[in-house]
């Protein structure tokens, strides 16, 4: 179901119109209003009153997540304090949170963005939303609860945790629509099972899953376990929370609502914007946002804009699924590897953990870069014959040359070796000196 | 006979083997024979030990990944041609041998070949049938 037909299926020349008359706005907004953009745009001699057409953003500099943590708490407040009714704040496990201050109508756009998202997956006013999304600073719980609440949906305000009273809520309310991450979805599946209730005949039809990174794989996973169709939603403390994009019926990448945060592709590396259909960061601009308003955020994701019109009569770009993270980005010898890329890949061949270390290295004779891929031998799958682990060696090289087209040395390794730890796992151990 | 063998998977890294032989070592298990199988990335270390039950235990325990596969062993005399005779009789009985290790048990008197097998039984029977079924005290 299409939630607002006049913005999400706008004929594309009126939506550009109004994207940048909004833009020029913003950019007053933002010249008038906050010292910090002032500052950048007069130190790239750029005025409000450059801003001719909607390519021109452009000319505009991008905002940093470095950006955020030097303003914190308030720098970036475009607005009086008094008009700030809300405040959220992104985990902040790196150093510094960063904040987000919404104004009354940036709550509005926000609930708007997530009724979109909920539409999509289905929900209408007949339907029982479980958000067992974390409610507080996080963005999700309260988000997912401003939309469901505009969709007109029975909301039951669970937050995460509390699997008992998780699954007693599904079984007593006859949940139909189940909103947390994607990983949670599945925890209690299987926390269902244990339970001797079978997930599948609880009712629930839907779910909308995001706030980190899953796969194709897992949404069959979840959908298989809970008989539902498994909804990605994409979304950003930074520029609001979730219901930035989200996922139709169709099931192939997220609808931008671009009348409100505009996308753009860009190379990392150089910061030049590419056309649709070509991979690169995803960069976002708030296009109505009062309180804390940005211009050209870098989110360090990285996906594409889907360059076909989507069948469901919405005619918002869609972005696909994300492929990573800048931060994680590794360039083997001009190809460009993602570390999730390698973990879906061994998951697919028999005996083997996804438990993997990547050595980067340049070669000091032949000035190449050599990668050498460390893979954890599953003690079931151990073989008393060379010949046999050999050939194990030699399925993980063929497998990581055909679906990352990359060269890589495969050494097995002593099962647990990896070093685990207890936060992010070290995958990459890039030696290069670039 | 029929005897079982430990196999330890070893990665190439400085320290592994000495690793192993250190843990057997703390734990009182005795290595009778021993044969490494080599690559230029791994090792596959395989060895025959007084008390099986008890060192995959403590391999176990010390994170190795270890494998028990049944072997033939199979005690000859300390002399020309012995192994000759060995083999000759599983080549006519048709008994495909992967791979073998010898240790010596008394020199001058006997030795003990620890034979791996495509098919034990057959093997096994070869042996018995041969009158080469010692039983072999590791």
């Amino acid at each position: 179901m299409i939630w607002n037909p006049e913005h999400e299926c706008m004929n594309t020349e009126a939506l550009r119109s109004l994207q940048f008359a909004r833009l020029k706005n913003l950019v007053e907004r933002v010249y008038t209003n906050v010292p910090f953009y002032r500052e950048k745009l007069d130190a790239m001699g750029v005025k409000p009153q450059d801003i001719t057409c909607l390519e021109d953003i452009a000319k505009l500099p991008f905002t940093s997540k470095d950006d955020l943590r030097t303003t914190y708490p308030y720098g970036l407040l475009a607005v009086p304090q008094s008009e700030i009714v809300e405040i959220h704040m992104s985990s902040g496990t790196t150093g510094v949170p960063v904040v987000d201050a919404y104004t009354q109508r940036d709550i509005d756009d926000w609930s708007e963005g997530m009724a979109r998202t909920l539409a999509g997956a289905g929900a209408t006013r007949n339907d029982t939303v479980q958000n067992a999304y974390g409610y507080g600073l996080f963005t999700g719980g309260l988000g997912s609860h401003y939309g469901s609440r505009r969709v007109g949906a029975t909301i039951i305000p669970i937050s995460s945790g509390n699997t008992q009273k998780q699954l007693m809520c599904m079984r007593d309310f006859k949940t139909t629509i189940l909103t947390c991450t994607p990983s949670y979805a599945l925890f209690l599946s299987e926390a269902a099972k244990e339970m001797d209730i079978d997930p599948t005949k609880l009712g629930l039809r839907a779910g909308c899953f995001g706030a980190e990174p899953w796969s194709e794989n897992m949404r069959k996973e979840i959908e298989k376990a809970w008989g539902i169709k498994a909804y990605d939603i994409y979304g950003l403390t930074e520029i609001t929370g979730p219901g930035v994009s989200f996922e139709c019926e169709g099931q192939y990448g997220m609808h931008m609502n671009e009348d409100l945060w505009f996308p753009e592709i860009i190379d990392p590396a150089t910061g030049k914007t590419l056309p649709d259909g070509e991979k690169g960061e995803l960069v976002i601009t708030t296009l109505t946002k009062e309180g804390t308003p940005l211009i050209r955020y870098r989110t360090r994701d990285i996906t594409f804009i889907i360059k076909e019109k989507c069948g469901c009569g919405r005619t918002t770009r869609r972005i696909h699924r994300l492929f990573g993270r800048t931060d994680d980005l590794l360039i083997i010898r001009g190809v460009n590897v993602f570390p999730s890329q390698i973990e879906h890949a061994l998951i697919e061949i028999q005996g083997v953990d996804p438990n993997y270390l990547i050595v980067v290295d340049r070669s000091a004779q032949t000035h190449l870069d050599e990668a050498e891929l460390h893979v954890e031998v599953n003690p079931a799958e151990f073989s008393d014959e060379t010949k046999d682990m050999e050939s194990l060696r030699n399925r993980i090289e063929g497998v990581m040359k055909s679906k990352l087209g990359i060269n890589m040395k495969v050494k097995l390794v002593e099962p647990k070796s990896i070093q685990r730890s207890t936060g992010k796992a070290v995958r990459v151990i890039d030696k290069r000196q670039l | 006979m029929k005897t079982q063998q430990i196999s330890i998977f070893l990665e190439n890294a400085a320290g592994r083997l000495a690793e192993v032989t250190r843990v057997l070592k703390a734990g009182g298990v005795n290595l009778r024979a021993i044969m490494i199988a080599d690559t230029a990335d791994f090792g596959i270390l395989r060895v025959i030990v007084d008390n099986p039950e008890k060192a995959i235990g403590i391999l176990e325990k010390a994170n190795f990944t270890t494998k028990t596969t049944d072997v033939l062993s199979v005690t000859i005399s300390d002399k020309v041609g012995s192994l000759a005779d060995v083999l000759a009789l599983f080549e006519t009985n048709g008994i495909n041998i992967e791979y073998l290790y010898a240790a010596l048990d008394k020199v001058g008197e006997t030795a003990v070949v620890i034979f791996k097998v495509e098919d034990l039984a057959r093997g096994l029977k070869v042996v018995e049938a041969n009158g080469l079924s010692t039983p072999v005290k590791f």
